[in-house]
């Protein structure tokens, strides 16, 4: 394929780089610098895509940032990416891009009898007709939007790629590359600044390298190149091309994205595809530039129509011609400067200006090239279906309410100028009231809300002269403030020609009899005829027609289409625009990649994991691991084919009968210490901890303030002023943070200090009938009998030269000790507690045994301990000291929580012994009960229990004291049972508590 | 991101606190009779404040000290920051 519409010389593409890509399956030839866009255009393709609604025929309506059309889905290395701008997209060997919007293929698109159904398809037309009936939404509607719209499809496959997040600080950052942010960067710069520089395209300069300026007596473009020089070679500065700040958050915190990959055929080994900068910038200079504004006509939709600064920018930096008959439809100089380049390349415009009379150097200069100008003139609409072929024109009366005679010129593009819009979005972010300055329709920031300015185009600074002079003093300025440094540097001098006034024209009157669509909003299809009907229905604030007609909130924010639609409302409100106000800017300013925003924490990334030291040991011996927070414990120990349910069966009868070893590694552990330690403990529990002694361990729960348990655990007193707390593995961070709230803000006079040792112990506990004969036989030199070492005593103990700590304490309800080393030590510990342990048939169990013992004695864990449940809920009214003050103890008083039938915790057996409740079941009096069927309480914890051979469930039942014997239904309608129960006492095994004081 | 000053560690961002709610609320003394309305309002009854709030934050992944920060809750701007103990003028 040639590039027909390339021309011979000039653009800044590497023209000895030949790249070959694919478009819809065609193959095509590109160079290198050029964008898809650019690419397409040099092989003549206009048509990329089908509208969002009515699938009308897209082309290409800007060159970068801006354009609302020409979204594909991209393929780049066997991945795929959705949303991707065409015009943003720099070109690479073996590129492919497809269509999106379209099915089934671009030129031929079912969805398109929309745009011959428009009548039926205005404003909220999803919202009316797609309500009734409400079957249909999910059988019928959605489906079928679903497949007719969108943006393209995300990938399903993994992505490869990686995205990296980065951290920086910096004096200055600087949003833009255009003269004011090249002169702002380089004052800085000179005066010792820290300096980040800014650039969303691949090429630095901005205005400058498609402007026909001076600047030092070199053109605008090497003034650019000159200064990029410097600053990259400056210690002080960090200089980003293809990275976009995209948010302005609080504090001067701004976010960018940085696309290190993306234009290459595949990410260099080592690099991310993205990297995202969070930069905590001291002074932000905003020089965002500005987009060129549209004029609204009839099908100003049509494949060909495109902004005239875009056309520009096609032919100065790509070499590309966007038509051979152009047509440049303008209402300011700008459309003057765009027919100027087509005519130094051979190319005859003719240029439509809806001014009666303007005169300027830059129209001047037209003139002089010959060039054939009309003024007083305006495109009615486009003609042609998939690309421009001609345009109906008009002459316009001086009020532009009556058209002329209608006249058909032949042309193949039409290149649309209605002046320029500043990019204000982070200025707006920033917390900026932004401000409508009459003398360019458009709003700009105003007071500064944190430490930004806005300068040049962005403030609606249109004269470069004075863009350069006012960046460079505030370059200067904002540097001096911070490094006190003042190294004056000459400001160039500048010259540009001068323009004149735009005409406040910005959309065609429809001819009599003709009912041509006028979009305001290109990428979601929104129509002058819509914002009228939405304020026709009532819709007045300009966010809830933002709402209703979508104007302006495609994933090109409306950067072309906002302020036309302010001015309709405010035509039609006969308001003038500052009254109707702008929609909020929210960041992203352009669309951000997921991966980029989740950076490195994907996958086992996603959070860390915490293993015990006898981690490899349970690999080993075959664990199957589960998440308990951030920790990963073993769950059971597979033999053979066992499953699940089997295997934990099998090491929960092995701790009932023998004894079993459990890696308790993950229980949060706090050294609580100070002469205050026991008043400290004593007001944080329920119970009494004043007269501890030395050597003992006790249970205790403890409350917020709203009295609810937060937590259990025990604590044992190791020496005088030394306690050794512990938590459930769930809230141990919490714990910690409330006792440093009350002893550093609530009672600092209590002379305590806390501090977490959890990951400085290993810990394994030692269940069952023989594990005393164990305990024994590890400890030789200690007197661990019943009298030595009794239920809750602690004693140090020596494990073949390792100093221990030995508790005993039980979760099981079994004669049980729990044994700390140093975690250095934990896998010695647990390889001599199994080595010595072979003669008393030890097994190790996993925490799915460890529930089952736990509920069949009626032990409360964190299902019950819910953030919904008092002590009386959990039957530990008994460990609530009547006598002493505590966090939480007054609000126990509440009415609520003093009822009478106040929820409880009780048993519950099903009635045939066989059916396990699912966790979570209802518990109902009767199952044919119409819904919703009263509940009266809930399964939290459910087991099979070793002890009896038959199920059992702990639940919180309504008036669950006088519920025992009672007759019941648990039912889950997500697993389809309806369970007949017997609601038991929650202490299923031993109630008396007999074995843990054997 | 806000950016606060731990009087302890200097500029953080926020990031590496952790929110704790008014500064302003007293608890009642321990072992002290208060009324249903008194305990009601110091665990329950809260203002949403527009504009300068005193409130608490933990630096959790820094020095764990609790603060005071005094922020506008419209705005997000930070005054003035204090440690626990010192007095709030
Ligand atoms: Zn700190």
């Amino acid at each position: 394929m040639t590039q027909a519409f390339r021309i011979e010389n000039g653009g800044l593409i590497n023209r000895d780089k030949k790249l070959s890509f694919k478009f819809n399956g065609k193959t095509y030839f590109g160079y290198e610098g050029d964008t898809l866009a650019s690419a397409l255009l040099a092989n003549g393709v206009h048509l990329v895509g089908r509208s969002f609604k009515y699938h009308r025929p897209r082309g290409f309506f800007g060159a970068g940032v801006d354009e609302p059309y020409a979204v594909v889905q991209l393929y780049r290395n066997g991945e795929t990416e959705p949303n991707i701008k065409a015009t943003e997209q720099e070109l690479f060997e073996g590129l492919e891009a497809k269509s999106v919007n379209c099915w089934p293929s671009v030129n031929f698109d079912i969805g398109a009898i929309n745009n011959f159904l428009k009548i039926f398809l205005p404003a909220g037309f999803y919202y009316k007709t797609f309500m009734w009936p409400k079957s249909f939404w999910y059988r019928i509607y959605e489906p079928f939007i679903r497949k007719a719209a969108g943006l393209g499809v995300a990938s399903t496959k993994h992505d490869k790629e990686r995205y990296e997040h980065k951290y920086e600080y910096c004096d200055l950052l600087i949003a833009g590359s255009g003269p004011s942010g090249l002169a702002g960067a380089y004052a800085a710069a000179k005066n010792g600044a820290k300096v980040i520089l800014a650039e969303d395209k691949p090429r630095f300069g901005g205005s400058l390298l498609t402007s026909d300026v001076n600047i030092g007596n070199q053109s605008g473009k090497d003034w650019a190149e000159g200064i990029i020089a410097e600053l990259k070679i400056m210690p002080n500065v960090v200089v980003k091309n293809r990275s976009q700040i995209f948010g302005y958050y609080d504090h001067n915190m701004l976010v960018m994205s940085e696309k290190v990959s993306d234009h290459l055929p595949s990410t260099k080994k080592y690099h991310p595809n993205k990297r995202l900068w969070y930069i905590r910038a001291k002074e932000v200079l905003i020089s965002s530039g500005s987009i060129e504004r549209p004029i609204v006509f009839g099908n100003n939709d049509t494949p060909g129509v495109m902004l005239s600064s875009a056309a520009k920018e096609y032919l100065k930096v790509y070499g590309v011609l966007v038509g051979r008959k152009p047509l440049v439809f303008t209402n300011n100089d700008s459309g003057y400067e765009t027919a100027i380049e087509f005519k130094k390349h051979g190319v005859d415009p003719v240029v439509l200006d809806s001014r009666k009379n303007a005169e300027s150097e830059i129209i001047d200069e037209a003139r002089n090239l010959g060039i054939n100008i009309k003024n007083s003139y305006v495109v009615v609409a486009a003609q042609g279906y998939k690309k421009v072929k001609s345009a109906d024109i008009a002459s316009i009366s001086d009020d532009k309410k009556q058209l002329g005679k209608i006249e058909n010129i032949e042309c193949d593009c039409i290149c649309v100028s209605g002046f320029w819009t500043p990019t204000i979005h982070l200025a707006s972010q920033s917390g900026n009231k932004t401000k409508f300055k009459e003398e360019i329709d458009a709003f700009v920031p105003g007071q500064s809300k944190q430490n930004e300015i806005t300068l040049g185009a962005a403030n609606g600074v249109f004269s470069l002269d004075e863009t350069i002079k006012t960046s460079f003093k505030a370059g200067s300025e904002l540097s001096k403030k911070l490094t006190k440094k003042d190294n004056e540097i000459a400001i160039p001098n500048v010259v540009e020609k001068k323009s004149s006034q735009h005409d406040k024209f910005w959309c065609v009157p429809l001819p009599k009899g003709k009912n041509y669509k006028r979009f305001l909003d290109f990428q979601n299809d929104v129509a002058v005829s819509d914002v009228e009907i939405a304020l026709r229905e009532g819709y007045r604030s300009i966010e809830h027609v933002k709402r209703y007609t979508t104007l302006g909130m495609a994933t090109d924010q409306g950067k072309t289409s906002n302020l036309n639609g302010l001015q309709l409302v405010s035509e039609i409100e006969n308001k003038v625009v500052p009254a109707v106000g702008h929609t909020t800017f929210r960041p992203p300013y352009t669309p951000v990649s997921i991966g980029a925003i989740v950076g490195r924490e994907v996958g086992k990334h996603s959070k860390p994991t915490r293993k015990s030291p006898m981690h490899s040991w349970h690999e080993k011996n075959n664990a199957v691991f589960v998440d308990a927070g951030v920790w990963l414990r073993p769950r059971y120990y597979k033999r053979g084919n066992e499953n699940l349910f089997e295997a934990s069966k099998r090491e929960a009868k092995n701790v009932r009968t023998n004894v079993g070893v459990c890696d308790v590694t993950t229980l949060g552990k706090i050294d609580v210490k100070g002469p205050d330690a026991a008043e400290l403990l004593n007001r944080v529990y329920t119970n009494a901890w004043l007269k501890l002694p030395v050597g003992k361990a006790r249970y205790g729960v403890m409350l917020r303030e709203d009295g609810i348990v937060m937590d259990d655990g025990t604590t044992t007193r190791i020496s005088e002023n030394h306690y050794h707390m512990t938590t459930t593995t769930a809230q141990a961070a919490n714990v910690l943070s409330h006792l440093e709230y009350y002893l550093q803000l609530v009672w600092p006079e209590l002379n305590v200090n806390v501090v977490s040792t959890t990951e400085q112990w290993a810990g394994a506990a030692i269940a069952g009938p023989k594990s005393r004969d164990l305990l024994q036989k590890l400890f030789p030199n200690s007197d661990v009998s019943n009298e030595g070492l009794p239920f809750m005593g602690y004693m140090e103990g020596d494990l073949f030269g390792v100093k221990a700590r030995i508790f005993r304490i039980s979760f099981s309800g079994e004669l049980a000790y729990e044994v700390n080393v140093e975690s250095d030590y934990g896998n010695f510990m647990w390889e001599k507690i199994i080595e010595v342990g072979e003669e008393f048939n030890i097994q190790p169990y996993g925490t799915e045994a460890l529930s089952t013992l736990r509920i069949e004695m009626g032990h409360v864990a964190g299902s019950e301990l819910d953030g919904r449940t008092i002590p009386y809920d959990n039957a530990l009214e008994g460990l609530v000291s009547k006598k002493k003050d505590f966090i939480g103890k007054r609000s126990l008083q509440r009415s609520a929580f003093t009822a009478e039938d106040r929820q409880r915790l009780v048993g519950v057996v099903p009635l045939d012994k066989k059916t396990s409740i699912p966790e979570g079941s209802h518990l109902v009096k009767d199952d044919k009960a119409p819904l919703p069927n009263p509940k009266l309480g809930h399964i939290s914890a459910s087991c099979w229990s070793v002890e009896y051979d038959n199920p059992f469930s702990l639940a919180i039942l309504k008036d669950g004291k006088n519920m025992i014997g009672e007759k019941l239904f648990a039912m889950s309608p997500l697993k389809n049972k309806v369970i007949p129960v017997e609601i038991v006492s929650s202490h299923y095994v031993d109630p008396k508590g007999e074995r843990v004081r054997s | 991101m806000l950016y606060i000053n731990c009087p302890h560690c200097g500029m953080r961002s926020q990031n590496e606190f952790s929110y704790g709610g008014d500064a302003s609320v007293k608890r009642p003394e321990i072992n002290k009779e208060v009324s249903d309305q008194e305990w009601d309002n110091f665990v329950y009854n809260r203002k949403s404040l527009r504009g300068k709030h005193l409130e608490l934050w933990q630096h959790i992944s820094g020095c764990r000290q609790w603060i005071k920060v005094e922020r506008d809750t419209a705005t997000h701007e930070i005054f003035r920051t204090f440690k626990a103990d010192e007095e709030v003028a």
